[in-house]
């Protein structure tokens, strides 16, 4: 019910806010002070509350980057839970700057949602867990002809849930919730067969079940599911920099610039470092985007470089232990390729 | 008013138009009807504009795209090829068979209460007390938390499902019973059913007649019962037994086959028939205490016994008091069903909200919704406003 006022609220403010998807939103969050950042009720791993009730996750750590990029200081954002229902409205009306909430990006929202996506923080694919325990045998997702799947509403998840299921000329039955606690709840509890969500989210769930070892996730994936940033049309400044924040994270480790070495590569020869830090003689790197010079400095000492957000987050550093796999730099045989910061 | 008129008519000519409170008050309604006129307009211009500023596609036109989800339960054909319309309609059905349902056991459920709380029985009315203090002091969602994660989440997985009487199973994914399956010849039975009801009603007011001629009864309802059971009975054995069952049986993951009735729906339905219930019991106590302790003494002194009192003389009177109080808990009732997003139970709500999401389309739905709620409400009021005007006591 309070979802169903906030939507509700959200588009009487879509309705009334003259301001809402005027341009600007620099001055805005300057103003205020503080970044917006529109993050998941808590997914392990992107964006989660820890014991402290600080967010974590590689989310919310774009979210700092951006404050960081900013302001210079990566602690000047707060952080909106929001469920899948209620995102895009709350990023179309305002409420949020940014939507940094594994979101995956589709022509569909890029269009006739009036968003606009940055990029893609996290190579995603869809994927399907179930309880080995109860389910002794079943080892692929086509084995699951009449299953009750879990499934969070309002998802592209839910889309490619029943386009395989129609191409395997399969059987299920959708048990749908809208937020992701009640589907891990409902999961847990032995209302359905399979949970299927982005695979980095199975992982994540895993570790927060009742008896984390009786399930597996199925080799199957059946989606692109590429999860990014997204920002409201209409303003291509702010575009501009949350869009470069993220190509920052990119270059930073790509040229060797870590959290605990940024201020020694101030000093370093390269002419490519020396441009992307801002040191470099009558720069305009940083004010031609409306930031500092140096904005690319405090974003890799905010959060590192996108290599070290990805291993703290959901990496070896985390309990989900991902591989890089094709999240890993161009270099090194991933997707992650930013344009030159020049 | 009355008075205000007259005193405009007996100053006549002699008082100014401005000082004239009939040319005031029109002129007054007049500025109001514009300015909301005007707020109105201002809002669908600005939202508008807004939308378009936004690239924000609008319009209904979305309503006839592809949906692509599925939807666990459904009254008419749904796929995922079908349209977000369609989808909508699929919720709205869902919505309305819970309200429905809800409606009737909430209904009887709340009379026998409510009769309960009056009874001379101590066991009877202390019982009918607690459970009227217990489910109206409880919000309503969580009563659905209660049923759905306190009762039906805990029972078994399928493979240890209960095994009840005539083929029927519960466990945690609902409750299944055999689904009847018609054969040949089965209309008949339809028939004679439509045949039974009108030839009781028939009977009833016959018997009503005579009684009110000659004084002498009739016992219409056994009869009657006779009738409805009798005649579709026969005509299930004239037509050579036509019906075969569809039994539950267990495969891989669920149980197959039969008819199955999920937890999400049993949730709903059982919270919001017990929590309306609670409610109705109190109205319906209230309305027969509203009835004078004479008009039953006036009855036994007639020599009416206490059941013939309770139905002929108490309860028609009490219902003048029950009916507008009951409409606003079946409106209630309806509205509360929207609760059941919070555990997946596809209504309108949840459907609609599917729909907003996958389309962005969140100023259309929303209005959908309203609308939607708005006209079952109106129905239900128009009605009960119907029912109240048939039950009104009649002098003759």
């Amino acid at each position: 019910m309070k979802n169903s006022v906030k939507v509700i609220l959200g588009a009487a403010a879509l309705g009334l806010l003259a301001s809402a998807a005027s341009a600007a939103t620099l001055d805005d969050v300057k103003k205020k002070g503080f970044v917006q950042c529109g993050v998941s009720t808590g997914l392990a791993g992107f964006s989660a509350p820890n014991d402290k009730g600080d967010w974590t996750g590689i989310d919310a750590d774009f979210c700092r980057a951006v404050a960081a990029a900013v302001f210079g200081d990566g602690t000047k954002v707060k952080f909106t839970p929001l469920s899948a229902k209620e995102r895009f409205t709350a990023l179309q009306s305002g409420e949020i700057d940014v939507l940094s909430r594994n979101t995956t990006w589709t022509i569909n929202r890029d269009t006739a949602l009036g968003l606009n996506f940055v990029g893609v923080t996290y190579y995603d694919g869809q994927g399907f867990m179930i309880n080995a325990k109860k389910l002794p045998g079943v080892n692929s997702a086509l084995q699951l002809s009449g299953a009750a799947v879990c499934v969070q509403s309002g998802t592209t998840t839910e889309l490619n849930l029943a386009d395989y299921f129609k191409a395997n000329k399969m059987e299920y039955n959708p048990v749908v919730f809208e937020k992701l606690e009640e589907v891990n709840a409902a999961y847990d509890a032995g209302r359905c067969d399979a949970y299927t969500t982005d695979q980095s989210g199975l992982y994540g769930i895993r570790l927060t079940l009742g008896a984390p070892d009786d399930h597996v996730v199925l080799p199957e994936i059946i989606s692109k599911e590429p999860l990014g940033p997204a920002v409201r049309q209409g303003d291509d400044q702010w575009y501009h920099i949350v869009k470069w924040t993220y190509f920052a994270l990119l270059s930073a480790e790509e040229l060797g610039i870590t959290q605990a070495n940024v201020d020694e590569m101030k000093n370093s020869g390269s002419p490519e470092i020396k441009r992307v830090l801002g040191t470099e003689a009558d720069t305009k790197i940083g004010t031609d985007l409306g930031v500092s010079n140096d904005w690319v400095v405090n974003v890799v000492k905010a959060v590192g470089n996108y290599g070290e957000m990805f291993e703290k987050n959901v990496g070896a550093g985390s309990p989900l232990k991902i591989a890089r796999g094709i999240n890993a730099l161009w270099t090194k045989g991933g997707l992650q390729y930013a344009p030159p910061i020049r | 008013m009355a008075s205000q008129e007259i005193l405009g008519r007996d100053a006549g000519s002699r008082v100014s138009l401005m000082n004239d409170p009939k040319i005031r008050g029109i002129f007054f309604q007049i500025v109001v009807v514009a300015l909301l006129a005007a707020a109105i307009y201002w809002i669908v211009g600005n939202t508008v504009e807004n939308l378009r500023r936004a690239n924000i596609a609008s319009g209904f036109s979305f309503l006839r795209g592809r949906a692509g989800f599925d939807i666990s339960d459904s009254l008419i054909a749904y796929s995922s090829d079908s349209t977000y319309g369609r989808a909508i309609i699929v919720g709205l059905l869902n919505t309305i068979v819970v309200a429905v349902v809800g409606i009737i056991t909430a209904s009887i459920l709340g009379f026998l209460i409510g009769i309960g709380r009056l009874s001379r029985n101590w066991l009877v009315r202390k019982i009918s007390t607690v459970y009227v203090e217990v489910f109206r002091n409880i919000p309503p969602l969580l009563v659905i938390f209660f049923w759905y994660f306190g009762v039906l989440s805990v029972l078994p997985p399928p493979r240890d499902s209960y095994h009840l009487p005539f083929g029927s199973f519960l466990n945690g994914r609902g409750f299944y019973f055999p689904k009847a399956i018609w054969g040949e010849g089965s209309w008949l039975i339809l028939v004679a059913f439509v045949l039974a009801i009108a030839m009781s009603w028939f009977v009833a007011r016959k018997a009503r007649q005579r009684q009110m001629a000659t004084g002498q009864t009739f016992p219409i309802l056994w009869t009657s019962i006779g009738l409805i059971v009798g005649l579709p009975l026969l005509a299930f054995i004239f037509s050579g037994f036509p019906l075969s069952f569809d039994f539950p049986k267990q495969s891989t993951f669920n149980l197959t086959g039969g008819f199955q009735v999920k937890p999400e729906f049993l949730a709903l339905y059982l919270a919001l028939s017990f929590y309306t219930a609670a409610f109705i019991g109190e109205i319906v106590r209230a309305g027969i205490m509203g009835v004078n302790k004479g008009q039953s003494e006036a009855s036994f002194a007639l020599g009416l016994r206490p059941a013939q009192t309770l139905r002929q003389v108490v309860v028609p009177q009490a219902m003048r008091i029950v009916i507008p109080p009951l409409t606003s808990q079946y409106l209630n009732l309806t509205k509360n069903s929207s609760l059941a997003i919070a555990i997946g139970y596809p209504d309108l709500v949840a459907t609609g909200g599917t729909v907003l999401n996958q389309t962005g389309q969140a100023i259309e739905v929303v209005v959908i919704w309203m609308v939607v709620y708005l006209g079952l409400s109106l129905v239900t009021s128009a009605f009960m406003n119907w029912f109240n005007a048939k039950m009104a006591l009649v002098e003759r």
